[in-house]
C-alpha cells in the first residue's frame, strides 16, 4: 500500500466507524444546573429524536458532522456538531423572549409586549407581601385606575372595586373570573394561591362581552409547570388586630358640663348638678378588642412530560376587633388542577375549588351599629349598674343603647359552601387549528341564622323586644358557563401573524331563596331556640320572588394580526343576548377594536441605547351592560300586598316593580390611549394611559310618578334606559428596579390616576335624582345630577355663625330650615339670593369620589434581608359626617369644646342648646376632606441561606413580621376616610363606619 | 382531503350553536306575570287582599288630618324631626314635602292595585263576584276620596292601571269628575255588599254608604247625604257603644260602633325603610309618649300633641276629654312614670292613638302597633246626618235628634238650637267627638272655618295641599299648581 492508499483506508474506516456511533449526554439548566427532564434532541440529519429522561440523560444514534437540535420550552434552543462520541453536556439558557409574560385577554393568552389594550397586572409576589385576608386588598394601590373601598372593617365583609370610576348606576362590580370561573363573591378565595391578577380596563375586555362593562379582573391560581419537580410549600402567618382609630369622645367631665350648658342655653334645668364625683367610661375602649387572625395554607405542584398539577388548602381564622368572637370569620379553601396532555393533539385542563366560609356578624352600619352606640353612648352611665346588670341607656332617645348589652344580645351566623369545577379539552388540528370546549359550573348553599333575644335596653327604645325572634334561611345558587371556540393562528410570509378566534358562550346563573321567621320562642337561649317552637312562624318565601333564573347566550369573532411584531391589530366583534330583556331588546352587538405599534422595533430605535421598549397602542369600543333585575320588560306579581281580616295577617298578590317594554342594553364606549415604554437595559419602565368612558342608555330605575303605583308595598319604580355618564381619566406608572450590587438590590413603583366623573344627562323631566339619608327626617342630600359628579352632596352653605342679635336681625329668616336663629346658630348662605333661606338655597358641597389615587411600592433586598412598603393615597374625596345622633343626652366628640359660648368666641361651631335650632340640617358643616395616605403594608423579611437549610431537607426558608394598615394620614376625623357604602348614589355618607384594622403578623414561609 | 376535514369541523361547529340556537334565552319567570292572572276566585280574592294593604298607609293621612288643624301640634323630637310634618302644622310647607308625596304615591298605589282588579273584573266568573268587585270599588272610593280631599283635581284613570308612559299623557280630572266617579263606584258597592261580611275588616254595605254620605257632605249634597246616612242608620246593624272610654282601646276592635275600621296587627316586623309595609299602625308609635317608662302606655316618637285650646273647650263634665286627651304630668305624677319632653311639647297626647302595652312589641315597636283605626263611627255617622239635616235645611228636629244621640252617649245634656246655631253646636260636638281622629282639617276646610281657625292659613291656597312638585315634573311639567303654591 501506497501511502494514499492507507490514508484512504483510514478515512473509510473513519466514516464507516462514524456512521455507527451513539451520542450520549446530559442536559442542563443554564442558571440553576439542574438537569431537564423532557428536552427535545434531534439529529437533524438522520431526521430522528429522542428525549431526556429523569436524570437529563439521552443518547441518541448519530455520525460525525451530523447536527444535533436541543429544544426545551422556555429556552434557546441549542446545536451540536457531532465530532466524536465522548458523552457530553449541554446547557440550555432562558430564552428572554419565550419567557416573556403572558397575559389572559380571554380565550386565550398573549404576550404583554403585544398587548393592545389596558391591562395591568399584579404578580404572586405582591400578593405574598401584602398578606390580604381578601383578594381585592391585593388591588388597592397595585393598579392604576383601580379603587377598593370597604363598606366595613368587619371581617369577612366584602370591599368594592371599582375600574376607573363609576360608570353605571346600579352594580358597579367588575367581572371577576377565577381559573375562567365567574365568582361573585371573592371572599371565598385565599390570596395565597393566586397566581397573578390582571385587570383589563378599557374596551378590549368585550371579548367578554356583557357583565365586562366595569372591567374584568381575571385571577389565575397557582398551577404545576411541566417537568417540575414535586414541590411542597408551607405558609403560616398570623398575629393580631387592632383598630386603626378611636374618635375622641367626651368624658364624663367634659360630657356633664357641655350638656348642662346645652340645657341652661334653652333654659332648662341642668341634668349634672355636681360634676365632681361623675363615673366615667369610654364606650369605644370597651368594645374595641385586640383580635386574633391566623392563617395556614399548604400546598403542592409539580408536573410531568404530559401532566401538570397544583393541589392546596388553606386555612383563615379572623376575630372582629369590635366584638371579637361575636364577629369572627373562618374561612377553610382547598383546591385542586390538573393538565394533562392525552395525545400530540389534545389536551384537557380540568380544576375544583372547594371553600367554606363561616362568620358572624354584628350591627355595624349606621343609626343602631355597635359604634354608633358606643359614639353616643353617655360616658357617666356605666357598662354594668350596681346589680351587675348591663345599664340602661336612658335619657338617650329612642335608638341609643348600650353598645356592651347589644354586643352580648347578639347572636348570628351565616355559613356558605360553595364548590367550582371547571373541565376543558382543546383539540389541535389540520396544523393551524385548535378547538376548546370547556365548562365551568359553581354550587353553592348558603345557610344561617339570627336571633334577637329578649330584652330590655331602657324605655323606648326601639330595639326592646318582648317576644323573642328567630329566623333562618337557605339559599341555593348554581351558574354554569359553556365555552366553545375554535382558533386558527398562522404566520404568511414570516411576518403576517393571523390568529382568528370565533367561539360561543352560554352562562346560566340560578338561585333558590327560602327563610322562616318565628317568633315567640318560650326560650330565650340561642342554643335552644328554633323555629319549631316558635309561637308563630312568618314563612319569607310567601312574597316575593324566590327563584330565579338567567341566561346569557353569547358568540364572538376576535382577529388579531401583527405584522413582524411591530404592528398590532386586535377586532372584536360579539353578539350577546340576554334573557334580562324582551324578546326585542334581546340582543347586543358590541364591537371594539385596539391597534399598536411597536416602535422600539423600528431600525431608528432599534439600536439606541436608552429606549429598550416604546410601544404606542389606542383602544375603542363598545360594551354592553345588563345588571339590572330580570324581567324588567314584563309586570310580574311580585309586590308586597298583606292586610289583616279576622286579626290574622292575609297574604294577597300584588305586582312588584313596575314593568317597562322598552328596556334594553346599556352601553359603554370607551377609548383609550396608550404609551409602554423601557429605558435603561429595562430597569425603568413607565406607563401611560388616557381613557375616556361614557355610558350611555344608562340603566337606572329614577323615581316615577306615583301615580304608576310604584309606592305600594313591594313595588318600586322600572329600570328604564335614563341618563349618560362620562368617566375619563389619565392612568400612569413608573417602575424601577436595580441591582446596585451582589448584595442590594431594590425594586420601586409608583402610579397615579385621576379621575373625573360627570353626568351627561338625566332623562327624567326632574333633571337630577335624589338618594342618601342624612340624619332622622331630613330629605335626601346626595344627587345623580346633570353636570355634576354622581352622588354629590346637596346642602345648604353656611356663612359662619350668627354673633349676636343684630346679626340674626340682619340676615333672612331661617325658619323654613326648622327653627328662627339665634346668636351662636349657624348663618346659611342665601344663595339665590331671594331674601329667604329655603330649600332653593342648596347647593353642591363635594363629592364623595376621589380626584386622584396614588400607590407607591418600595422593596429592598439586602442579603437574606427584604424589606417592602406599600403606601396608597386618595385625594379629593370627601365624606359626611353622620354618626352622632345629637339627642339632648348623647355624647359627642371633643369637637363640641370649641363650640360658641358667647360673641367673638367662634365663627366655624355653633353654640350648644337643647331647644330648637336648623343647626342640625345638612350643610357644609358636616362635609369633610377625606384625602388620606395609607402604609397598607409595611414588611421585613429574613430569608434563611439555602445551605443551612441541607440539613431540614428544605429548599426554601424565609419568616418576616409585617403590619397591615400601619398608619393613616388624613384630616378626616371619622373612622375610616377610605370606607364607602358601596352604593353608587350614596357612597360617602359615614354612618359610623366600621374602621379597617391594623394588623401585626408574623409569619413563615417554607418551601420542600 | 384537507378541505373535506374542514367541512366536517364547520359541520360540528354549526351543530353546535344550533344547539345553542337563541331558544336558549326564551324563558318564563318562575313569578307569576300578571297578564296571566285571575284565573280562578281565589286569585281575585288575592288581588283583593292587596288593594286592601294601602288603607293601612293612610296612618299619615289620619295624622296630617289633625296637625294641619289648630287640634293638635306637630312635636316630634326637634324643629327638624320629620320637616315635612312640621311645616304643614305651620302652614309653611311648599310643594316639596316628603309626606304629600307619601300620600300621593301610597294613595295612588291604592288606586292601581283597585283597578287592576276592575281591569280583569270579566276574566273568570264566580258567584261571590259582586262582593269582591264591590269591595273593590268601595277602596278605589275610599283611595280617590283621600286624593281628592287633599290636592284637589288628580288625575282619574277606571278599570285599568295607569302604565308606564301613561304619566306622560294623563292630566288632573276635575274635583267633580273624581267625585261623580267615587259615588258611582261607592252606590255599586252598596248594591252588591251585604251588612255581614265573611271576614272582619272587609267593607260592608254600611262602609259604603257611610263613605258615600260623607263624600256627598263635602260636595254639600245634603239631601243625598242625609239620605244615604238615614238609611244606614234606620238598618239598626250598628249601635253606640255604650262606654266611650273603651272605644279605642285595643280589645275592643270592630265594635257594634264601627261602621269602617282600617286593620292593624303586631304579628309581623316593620321598618322605617318601608313606612307603607307595615302591619301595625305606625301613627300610633309616632304619637306616642316620648322615652316613656311607667304604666298603661308604651314609648313613642310625641308627634301630633294636642294643644291646650282643644283641652279646653271639653265642658268639665264631658268623660270624652280624658279619653282623647292624655295629660302626661298629671298622670306621670299620679303613677309614677318618667318622660322626656319632644319639640313642642304641650303636656298633652293623642290617647285615642298612643301606644299601648300589651302588644307584641315585634320590631320597630314603634311601628307594629296593633290598634285599629276607626276610620267611620256611627258617632261620625249621626254627625254627618245631623249636619246634612241642618245644613241643607232639611230638618233641624232630626239633626238636634242625631246630634242628642251623640250627646246623651257620654251624659251630657240635650242641645236645643236651631238653625247656624245648632249648626256651629254640631260642628263643635264633631270636634270633640272625634278630636285625634283625623278629620277636623278636611272638616274646618269644607265649612270654609280653616282660615278664622288655623294660624297661617291662607284662604284660597291652603284649601288643598300642593301637588308634590316631583310628580308635576315626572309627569312631563304639564299639571298647574294648585292656586298659590
Amino acid at each position: 500500500m501506497n501511502k494514499f492508499t492507507l490514508l484512504l483506508f483510514y478515512f473509510v474506516a473513519f466514516i464507516s466507524y462514524a456512521q455507527q456511533g451513539i451520542v450520549t449526554g446530559k442536559v442542563l439548566e443554564g442558571t440553576t444546573g439542574e438537569t431537564l427532564l423532557g428536552v427535545t434532541v434531534q439529529n437533524v440529519n438522520a431526521k430522528t429524536a429522542t428525549t431526556t429522561d429523569f436524570d437529563g440523560v439521552f443518547s441518541i444514534a448519530a455520525s460525525t458532522g451530523d447536527v444535533l437540535k436541543f429544544t426545551f420550552i422556555g429556552t434557546v434552543a441549542q446545536e451540536y456538531t457531532v465530532v466524536n462520541f465522548e458523552p457530553i453536556t449541554i446547557t440550555m439558557e432562558e430564552d428572554v423572549a419565550a419567557l416573556e409574560e403572558v397575559v389572559v385577554i380571554g380565550y386565550g393568552t398573549q404576550a404583554v409586549r403585544e398587548v393592545t389594550g389596558a391591562v395591568s397586572i399584579v404578580d404572586s409576589e405582591v400578593i405574598e407581601n401584602l398578606k390580604p385576608t381578601r383578594v381585592e386588598q391585593a388591588l388597592q394601590g397595585q393598579v392604576p385606575g383601580v379603587n377598593v373601598t370597604s363598606s366595613s372593617g368587619s371581617p369577612g365583609a366584602g370591599l368594592n372595586i371599582r375600574i376607573r370610576g363609576i360608570s353605571t348606576n346600579g352594580d358597579n362590580r367588575p367581572l371577576i373570573l377565577v381559573d375562567g370561573n365567574i365568582i361573585e363573591d371573592l371572599s371565598v378565595i385565599n390570596p395565597g394561591d393566586i397566581e397573578s391578577i390582571s385587570v383589563l380596563k378599557d374596551a378590549t375586555a368585550g371579548i367578554y362581552g356583557v357583565r365586562a362593562a366595569n372591567g374584568v379582573v381575571i385571577i389565575t391560581t397557582k398551577g404545576g409547570r411541566k417537568n417540575q419537580p414535586l414541590q411542597l410549600e408551607f405558609n403560616s402567618w398570623g398575629g393580631f388586630q387592632e383598630t386603626s382609630r378611636k374618635l375622641p369622645s367626651l368624658n364624663a367631665q367634659q360630657y356633664a358640663l357641655i350638656k348642662n350648658e346645652a340645657f341652661a342655653n334653652n333654659g332648662e334645668a341642668i341634668p349634672f348638678t355636681d360634676i365632681s364625683n361623675l363615673s366615667n367610661t369610654n364606650y369605644q375602649d370597651e368594645v374595641f378588642e385586640d383580635a386574633l387572625i391566623l392563617n395556614n395554607d399548604f400546598s403542592v405542584r409539580g408536573g410531568t412530560e404530559k401532566s401538570k398539577y397544583a393541589v392546596g388548602m388553606a386555612i383563615l381564622a379572623q376575630d372582629g376587633i369590635v366584638g371579637g368572637q361575636k364577629s369572627d370569620f373562618d374561612r377553610f379553601t382547598m383546591r385542586g388542577n390538573f393538565d394533562h396532555k392525552w395525545t400530540k393533539n389534545l389536551e384537557m385542563k380540568t380544576g375544583f375549588l372547594y371553600s367554606y366560609t363561616s362568620n358572624k356578624g354584628i350591627n355595624d352600619g349606621g343609626l343602631g351599629s355597635v359604634l354608633f352606640n358606643a359614639l353616643n353612648m353617655a360616658p357617666t352611665i356605666p357598662v354594668r349598674d350596681a346589680t351587675g346588670e348591663f345599664s340602661l341607656a336612658e335619657g338617650l332617645g329612642n335608638e341609643v343603647i348600650n353598645p356592651e348589652a347589644q354586643l352580648a344580645n347578639t347572636y348570628n351566623k351565616n355559613k356558605v359552601g360553595k364548590i367550582s369545577g371547571n373541565f376543558g379539552l382543546t383539540y389541535s388540528f389540520l396544523d393551524h387549528f385548535e378547538a376548546t370546549a370547556r365548562i365551568q359550573a359553581n354550587y353553592s348553599e348558603a345557610y344561617g341564622n339570627n336571633f334577637n333575644p329578649r330584652a330590655f335596653y331602657g324605655s323606648g327604645k326601639v330595639f326592646n323586644l318582648t317576644e323573642n325572634v328567630f329566623s333562618t334561611y337557605e339559599n341555593y345558587f348554581s351558574d354554569y358557563t359553556y365555552d366553545a371556540f375554535i382558533k386558527y393562528d398562522n404566520t404568511f410570509n414570516d411576518r403576517h401573524n393571523l390568529e382568528a378566534t370565533l367561539g360561543m358562550s352560554a352562562f346560566r346563573t340560578r338561585g333558590d331563596f327560602n327563610g322562616f321567621t318565628g317568633f315567640g320562642n318560650v326560650s330565650n337561649d340561642y342554643n335552644e331556640v328554633s323555629i319549631a317552637d316558635a309561637d308563630r312562624v312568618i314563612n319569607g318565601d310567601e312574597n316575593g320572588a324566590r327563584r330565579f333564573d338567567q341566561r346569557l347566550l353569547s358568540h364572538f369573532l376576535r382577529v388579531q394580526y401583527d405584522y413582524q411584531g411591530k404592528y398590532l391589530f386586535s377586532g372584536v366583534l360579539r353578539r350577546d343576548g340576554s334573557t334580562i330583556f324582551g324578546p326585542e331588546n334581546q340582543f347586543g352587538f358590541f364591537p371594539s377594536a385596539s391597534v399598536g405599534w411597536i416602535a422600539s422595533e423600528e431600525s431608528f430605535l432599534k439600536d439606541n441605547n436608552f429606549i429598550d421598549f416604546l410601544k404606542v397602542r389606542a383602544s375603542a369600543g363598545v360594551i354592553g351592560n345588563d345588571r339590572i333585575p330580570a324581567f324588567g320588560y314584563v309586570s310580574l306579581l311580585t309586590g308586597e300586598g298583606q292586610y289583616v281580616f279576622n286579626d290574622q295577617i292575609i297574604n294577597g298578590t300584588a305586582g312588584g316593580a313596575l314593568s317597562n317594554p322598552e328596556i334594553k342594553w346599556e352601553e359603554q364606549y370607551t377609548t383609550n390611549i396608550g404609551l409602554d415604554m423601557a429605558f435603561l437595559s429595562n430597569k425603568l419602565n413607565l406607563t401611560l394611559d388616557y381613557f375616556n368612558r361614557e355610558t350611555k342608555d344608562l340603566l337606572l330605575a329614577p323615581q316615577v310618578s306615583g301615580i304608576l303605583g310604584s309606592g305600594a308595598p313591594g313595588s318600586s319604580a322600572p329600570f328604564i334606559n335614563g341618563g349618560d355618564i362620562r368617566n375619563k381619566g389619565l392612568e400612569f406608572s413608573v417602575g424601577y428596579a436595580d441591582q446596585l450590587t451582589d448584595d442590594l438590590s431594590f425594586n420601586v413603583s409608583f402610579n397615579a390616576s385621576t379621575l373625573d366623573n360627570e353626568v351627561l344627562f338625566v332623562n327624567n323631566d326632574n333633571g337630577f335624582i335624589e338618594a342618601g339619608g342624612f340624619g332622622v327626617g331630613q330629605p335626601p342630600i346626595t344627587r345623580f345630577e346633570e353636570g355634576f359628579t354622581i352622588g354629590y352632596f346637596y346642602g345648604y352653605q353656611t356663612d359662619g355663625i350668627f354673633q349676636n342679635a343684630a346679626e340674626v336681625a340682619a340676615h333672612p329668616s331661617q325658619i323654613a330650615l326648622g327653627a328662627e336663629a339665634q346668636p351662636g346658630d349657624f348663618r346659611y348662605r342665601d344663595v339665590n339670593g331671594d331674601g329667604a333661606i329655603n330649600l332653593d338655597d342648596r347647593v353642591e358641597l363635594g363629592d364623595p369620589l376621589p380626584d386622584y389615587t396614588m400607590g407607591l411600592n418600595l422593596s429592598v433586598n439586602y442579603k437574606n434581608w427584604d424589606f417592602q412598603t406599600y403606601l396608597y393615597a386618595s385625594i379629593g374625596n370627601d365624606m359626611v359626617r353622620n354618626y352622632e345622633r345629637n339627642q339632648p343626652l348623647t355624647n359627642l366628640t371633643t369637637n363640641v369644646l370649641n363650640r360658641w359660648t358667647g360673641p367673638g368666641s367662634t365663627n366655624s361651631f355653633p353654640r350648644v342648646t337643647t331647644g330648637a335650632t336648623a343647626n342640625q340640617v345638612f350643610s357644609d358643616f358636616f362635609v369633610e376632606d377625606a384625602s388620606f395616605l395609607r402604609a397598607q403594608n409595611m414588611q421585613l423579611g429574613y430569608t434563611v441561606n439555602e445551605s443551612a437549610l441541607d440539613n431540614l431537607k428544605l429548599s426554601g426558608l424565609r419568616v418576616y413580621a409585617s403590619v397591615n394598615n400601619a398608619f393613616t394620614l388624613t384630616k378626616y376625623q371619622g373612622y375610616d376616610p377610605s370606607a364607602s357604602s358601596g352604593d353608587p348614589l350614596a357612597s360617602g355618607i359615614d354612618n359610623g363606619f366600621y374602621p379597617v384594622a391594623r394588623t401585626f403578623l408574623l409569619g413563615i414561609n417554607a418551601k420542600f | 382531503m384537507k378541505i373535506f376535514k374542514v367541512y366536517i369541523l364547520l359541520f360540528v361547529i354549526a351543530i353546535g350553536f344550533n344547539a345553542c340556537s337563541e331558544e336558549y334565552l326564551d324563558i318564563e319567570s318562575e313569578d307569576p306575570n300578571s297578564e296571566n292572572f285571575f284565573n280562578s276566585q281565589e286569585d281575585y280574592e288575592s288581588a283583593l287582599v292587596a288593594a286592601y294593604d294601602l288603607l293601612q298607609s293612610s296612618y299619615l293621612n289620619v295624622m296630617l288630618g289633625e296637625i294641619a288643624s289648630d287640634n293638635t301640634l306637630a312635636g316630634g323630637e326637634s324643629a327638624t324631626d320629620v320637616i315635612g310634618i312640621q311645616q304643614i302644622d305651620d302652614m309653611i310647607h311648599t310643594p316639596v314635602n316628603d309626606q304629600l308625596s307619601d300620600i300621593w304615591r301610597w294613595m295612588f298605589a291604592g288606586v292601581n292595585r283597585a283597578n287592576y282588579i276592575m281591569e280583569f273584573q270579566d276574566k273568570t266568573d264566580f258567584p261571590d263576584k259582586p262582593r269582591v268587585l264591590g269591595e273593590t270599588r268601595f277602596l278605589r272610593a275610599y283611595y280617590y276620596f283621600e286624593l281628592v280631599k287633599f290636592f284637589g283635581d288628580v288625575p282619574l284613570v277606571v278599570d285599568q292601571r295607569f302604565l308606564f308612559g301613561d304619566q306622560f299623557e294623563v292630566d288632573r280630572t276635575p274635583k267633580a269628575d273624581v267625585y261623580a266617579q267615587i259615588e258611582r263606584d261607592l252606590i255599586f258597592a252598596i248594591d252588591n255588599l251585604e251588612y255581614t261580611t265573611p271576614d272582619v275588616g272587609r267593607a260592608t254595605k254600611g262602609s259604603a254608604q257611610a263613605l258615600l254620605g260623607k263624600v256627598y257632605l263635602f260636595q254639600e249634597k245634603y239631601p243625598e247625604a242625609a239620605d244615604v246616612l238615614d238609611d244606614l242608620i234606620l238598618s239598626n246593624e250598628y249601635s253606640l257603644v255604650t262606654d266611650y272610654s273603651t272605644i279605642f282601646e285595643n280589645d275592643n276592635e270592630n265594635n257594634s260602633e264601627s261602621v269602617f275600621e282600617i286593620q292593624y296587627s303586631d304579628l309581623e316586623g316593620a321598618g322605617f325603610g318601608c313606612l307603607q309595609c307595615s302591619e301595625g299602625n305606625v301613627a300610633v308609635g309616632f304619637n306616642g309618649i316620648r322615652n316613656y317608662d311607667g304604666p298603661e302606655f308604651e314609648s313613642g316618637f310625641s308627634f301630633n300633641v294636642p294643644t291646650q285650646e282643644v283641652f279646653d273647650l271639653f265642658e268639665v263634665a264631658d268623660p270624652r276629654r280624658d279619653v282623647a286627651i292624655l295629660d302626661i304630668d298629671t298622670f306621670a305624677a299620679a303613677n309614677g312614670a318618667t318622660f322626656s319632653i319632644g319639640f313642642e311639647h304641650t303636656g298633652f297626647y293623642n290617647r285615642k292613638y298612643i301606644a299601648r302595652q300589651g302588644d307584641l312589641n315585634t320590631g320597630d315597636a314603634n311601628l307594629t302597633n296593633p290598634n285599629n283605626y276607626r276610620a267611620i263611627r256611627l258617632a261620625d255617622v249621626y254627625l254627618m246626618a245631623a249636619e246634612a239635616y241642618n245644613s241643607g235645611n232639611l230638618g233641624d228636629g232630626q239633626a238636634r235628634t242625631y246630634l242628642n244621640t251623640v250627646r246623651t252617649r257620654v251624659n251630657l245634656p240635650d242641645v236645643q238650637l236651631s238653625g247656624v246655631a245648632l249648626g256651629d253646636a254640631i260642628f263643635l260636638e264633631r270636634r270633640l267627638e272625634l278630636v285625634g281622629e283625623g278629620h277636623h282639617f278636611f272638616d274646618l276646610v269644607r265649612t270654609g272655618r280653616a282660615a278664622v281657625q288655623i294660624d297661617g292659613f291662607v284662604a284660597g291656597k291652603h284649601e288643598v295641599f300642593p301637588i308634590p312638585l316631583e310628580e308635576i315634573l315626572l309627569s312631563g311639567n304639564r299639571w298647574a299648581q294648585n292656586p298659590n303654591y
